[in-house]
């Protein structure tokens, strides 16, 4: 275990070594002056940008700069917006949490829909249930996203009025940003429609987070269901079967726990597209989150955002990446053994 | 075992979700509160430092009070915080009686430790008009309604006779001057607020954070996103009825329009789609007539519009009404002068020059046009209340006036430069608007065709009549209605005979809500209000009923 927790952690380091190095060259590559799109600060003064020319190193060479730069957001100073005039490091603070929450809660979903459909297609293989649920997950898997926010906005919220289109709760209710993971803060806060605001907030995020989860939730079909068959052709179910278990026996004590294992690897993966589709999510439901102040910083040309913001998000996805590795590598010995070579 | 847990967990997460598990006894949060959908951040939260209607819909009668306002279909004046007021003979002096029992807003920054009394209104006019007052320059020390009606011009001085009476001492006789008090942006605030700004060397906040009299203050304000107002528990008056009132900021149309259907805002301002609105049962879409005209105007000082013939006979030559059909979409009022009909001083029988190609033909011909010319006219690039669309609307006149061999140009700069150019009389014609600030009919006939303004401020004609401003002047100087009228009734006979502009339409400004509010919000001119807006309860259905049968009869 410590060999392979040594190994996630320099491939973390090099990795993240890498995007800094990326994100760095951006500030060269965009067009202006390489020190305020480092800064963010287009009103500097002169002597403003004397300082800020010494504090990223701008007379020194590359390998100075780029060491300042690092200083710089290791120091949690990501510069300003350009938009904005405030800090990022603030801004994402306050986004982040919210874009967790819709991810975490489309992950979810995704999971909970996804992997009981595989498993059902796969302990009827090749027969009518199966194909049915196939087609229904190539189907999902092409529909896009944006097309289907929509839809789901004119659906749900227009023609039916069930569920709000916008936001993340309702105006009416002021909720304390404490962690700015909504549903933790109404639980914390002390206002006296806090049931009301649960409410709420659960209804808000019915429709973005299924419109994240689908595509997922397709991938997490196809996903155990392969690793269900797979499983139900080992030897050791066919042990079982002849042992004398029953149908479910075999299926909730051996088949459902080892096919578990397989995909848990792909959940890691699986997040990183479910960011990408939450950031488009994110616009069509003004969902305040960071995917939508990325797409407004790219409209607005704030370079400096952009740079940060990606940073930070490629950031946080690679750490839920290395997480669930973690998390496959606890439950499953055999991932740890690789050392000795395979 | 633990997927039954989970289970269990999912079906109680469902129910608590799905179930009206409301307590029907006590009202929600949602029935004691409305969320507004508005169109934009507002410039202050002061309406005397803005003209824009954004602003004052979102501070004038939620957040103030004025001395004297305006009630009824006609538009009296009535008392607000001056409970009664005097005016001296000769119209000069004008003493305002103020009431005893009105409380400030008290809020997380400031505690009032007194009511209003004369120092609060000598305060709020001395900033306006004293340029060394210690706020007068305070966020940029510019009074654009003030400046229009030449405040400064006008009061001699404003003087405390005690605590709670304040005398205004004019230069000169105004009938427009109380009217001018009554609008929006004649705003009491407070003094005692503004010294302690002072003290804590922060006097930018009182614009920013207000401290008013009115029904409701401010809770929050997140820049381009919401503004969250509270009811003001003391307030002199009967107290609002809804406890909380949020501004939902939402600029883009289609989604102020998503958000009223899919029934997170209740009242949504300037809507489109209003048939889709108007097929909803549980939505009502609702207008007023503003007090505002949209107009064509002629360079009169410039060739060949410095013939009135010329002027009449494009007068004539334009199809109103289809303008109003095409541009307004057929939202608005026929404009027969200036004046929109619901004014008091509006002569039923003042001519027009209609719709009459024929006519005017013969009248090109008689002043030296028998082939027609060239001309340009200036579109305005923004829409505005008054004119939606004007550059579609110059285009609709371009095709009316080819048919009596006009040939047009039409020209359009970015609105600034427009307003800029425009004003330096560069055009030849334009099509421009007025919104008026407060009823009184006067603030048509000076604005838009006075001499006075003709050099300085509106009147981008430049056309200069003497009769014409003398009626305007006498009928300002005297306080007698009939008399006046009779001004105004000859005023508006002069322009038709001189058709310095054609008056083209008076637009209506449009709101949606959905039929659970009640009250009263849009007026013909000025700010919403949420004084006497309510929300019918959810479980009450007689209620829902009738507003629906409101709906059918109207």
């Amino acid at each position: 275990m410590l060999t392979f927790t040594l190994r996630r952690i320099s491939l973390f380091i090099f990795t993240m070594l890498a995007l800094t190095l990326l994100s760095f060259s951006l500030s060269f590559l965009f067009p202006g002056d390489t020190v305020i799109n480092h800064s963010g600060q287009i009103n500097a003064t002169v002597t403003e940008l004397a300082k800020l020319n010494e504090a990223y190193q701008m007379d020194k060479n590359l390998l100075n700069q780029y060491g300042a730069y690092l200083s710089h957001i290791f120091n949690g100073d990501f510069g300003q917006s350009m938009a904005s005039q405030s800090p990022i490091s603030a801004e994402i603070i306050k986004l982040l949490p919210a874009t967790i929450e819709l991810s975490l809660v489309a992950l979810l979903i995704a999971m909970l829909v996804g992997i009981p459909l595989g498993f059902i297609a796969a302990i009827k293989h090749q027969k009518t249930s199966d194909n049915i649920i196939l087609s229904l997950a190539m189907i999902g898997y092409s529909i896009p996203t944006f097309w289907l926010g929509l839809l789901a906005i004119l659906l749900f919220s227009i023609n039916l009025g069930w569920l709000p289109s916008a936001g993340q709760i309702s105006l009416l209710f002021e909720i304390e940003f404490v962690t700015g993971i909504q549903f933790i803060d109404i639980l914390l806060s002390d206002s006296p429609y806090k049931w009301q605001a649960f409410r709420n907030a659960s209804a808000h995020i019915v429709l973005p987070a299924f419109v994240v989860a689908l595509a997922p939730a397709t991938i997490f079909i196809r996903l155990s269901r392969a690793a269900m068959i797979e499983v139900l052709a080992a030897s050791y179910i066919r042990a079982a079967r002849a042992k004398g278990l029953n149908f479910s026996q075999i299926i909730f004590r051996h088949a459902i726990r080892n096919a578990l294992i397989k995909i848990i690897r792909h959940v890691g993966l699986q997040f990183a597209n479910l960011v990408t589709i939450a950031m488009v999510t994110e616009v069509i439901f003004s969902w305040p989150g960071i995917g939508r102040w990325l797409i407004e910083s790219i409209y607005q040309r704030d370079y400096t955002a952009i740079q940060s913001g990606l940073l930070v998000l490629s950031c946080f996805i690679f750490i839920v990446h290395i997480l669930t590795d973690f998390i496959y590598a606890a439950l499953n010995p055999l991932a740890r053994g690789n050392k000795h070579g395979s | 075992m633990s997927f039954k847990l989970l289970l269990s967990l999912l079906a109680v997460l469902l129910a608590s979700l799905l179930g009206g598990c409301e307590d029907s006894g006590k009202l929600t949060l949602s029935q004691r509160s409305i969320i507004y959908c508005s169109e934009g951040s507002p410039q202050s939260f002061n309406p005397q430092l803005s003209t824009s209607g954004t602003t004052s819909d979102a501070t004038s009668k939620l957040l103030y009070n004025t001395l004297i306002v305006f009630k009824g279909e006609n538009n009296i004046l009535a008392p607000s915080i001056a409970k009664s007021w005097h005016v001296t003979h000769d119209g000069k002096k004008i003493t305002f009686y103020l009431r005893k029992d009105v409380q400030f807003h008290q809020t997380a920054y400031f505690t009032p430790t007194r009511t209003l009394n004369a120092d609060d209104v000598l305060f709020s006019f001395n900033r306006v008009l004293d340029p060394e007052h210690p706020f007068h320059l305070v966020s940029g020390g510019d009074y654009p309604f003030f400046q229009g009606v030449k405040f400064a011009q006008l009061v001699e001085k404003v003087e405390k006779i005690n605590d709670y009476t304040v005398r205004f001492i004019l230069k000169r006789n105004d009938s427009s001057f109380l009217a001018n008090l009554a609008t929006d942006y004649a705003v009491i605030l407070s003094a005692e607020y503004a010294e302690k700004l002072l003290e804590a060397n922060t006097p930018n906040e009182i614009d920013i954070s207000p401290i008013g009299t009115g029904p409701f203050y401010i809770k929050d304000y997140r820049v381009g996103s919401l503004i969250r107002y509270y009811r003001h528990e003391f307030y002199w008056q009967e107290k609002a009825k809804i406890e909380q009132l949020v501004y939902d900021i939402s600029p883009s149309k289609t989604s102020r329009l998503t958000k009223l259907l899919a029934r997170e805002c209740d009242v949504s301002s300037y809507p489109i789609a209003h048939k889709k609105i108007a097929e909803r049962s549980d939505l009502h879409l609702e207008s007023v007539t503003s007090l505002n005209v949209g107009y064509l105007g002629f360079n009169t000082q410039k060739a060949p519009f410095n013939n009135k013939l010329v002027r009449q006979a494009i007068s004539l030559a334009i199809n109103k009404q289809a303008i109003i059909a095409t541009v307004y979409q057929s939202q608005a009022a026929y404009a027969k002068s200036i004046l929109p009909a619901s004014s008091w001083a509006y002569d039923k029988n003042t001519p027009e020059l209609g719709y009459d190609p024929a006519r005017a033909k013969s009248l090109l011909e008689v002043a030296g046009y028998p082939e027609g010319f060239q001309m340009d006219i200036w579109a305005m690039p923004v829409p505005r209340p008054y004119n939606p669309n004007a550059v579609t609307m110059a285009k609709l006149i371009q095709a009316d006036l080819k048919k009596i061999g006009v040939t047009v140009k039409v020209v359009s700069y970015e609105w600034s430069t427009f307003l800029r150019r425009l004003s330096l009389g560069e055009h030849q014609s334009f099509l421009l608007g007025w919104s008026a600030d407060h009823p009184d009919p006067d603030n048509f006939f000076t604005s838009i065709l006075s001499c006075s303004d003709s050099k300085v401020a509106s009147n981008r004609t430049f056309w200069c009549h003497k009769e014409y401003d003398q009626l305007i002047k006498k009928a300002l100087e005297t306080s007698n209605i009939n008399k006046r009228k009779q001004y105004y009734a000859r005023a508006m006979h002069i322009i038709y005979e001189e058709a310095p502009l054609l008056a083209i339409a008076h637009s209506k400004r449009f709101q949606a809500r959905s039929t659970e509010v009640e009250g009263k919000i849009l007026s013909n001119f000025g700010g919403v209000s949420f004084h006497q807006v309510a929300k019918a309860l959810a479980y009450d259905k007689s209620a829902k009923q009738a507003a629906q049968l409101n709906k059918v009869n109207e």
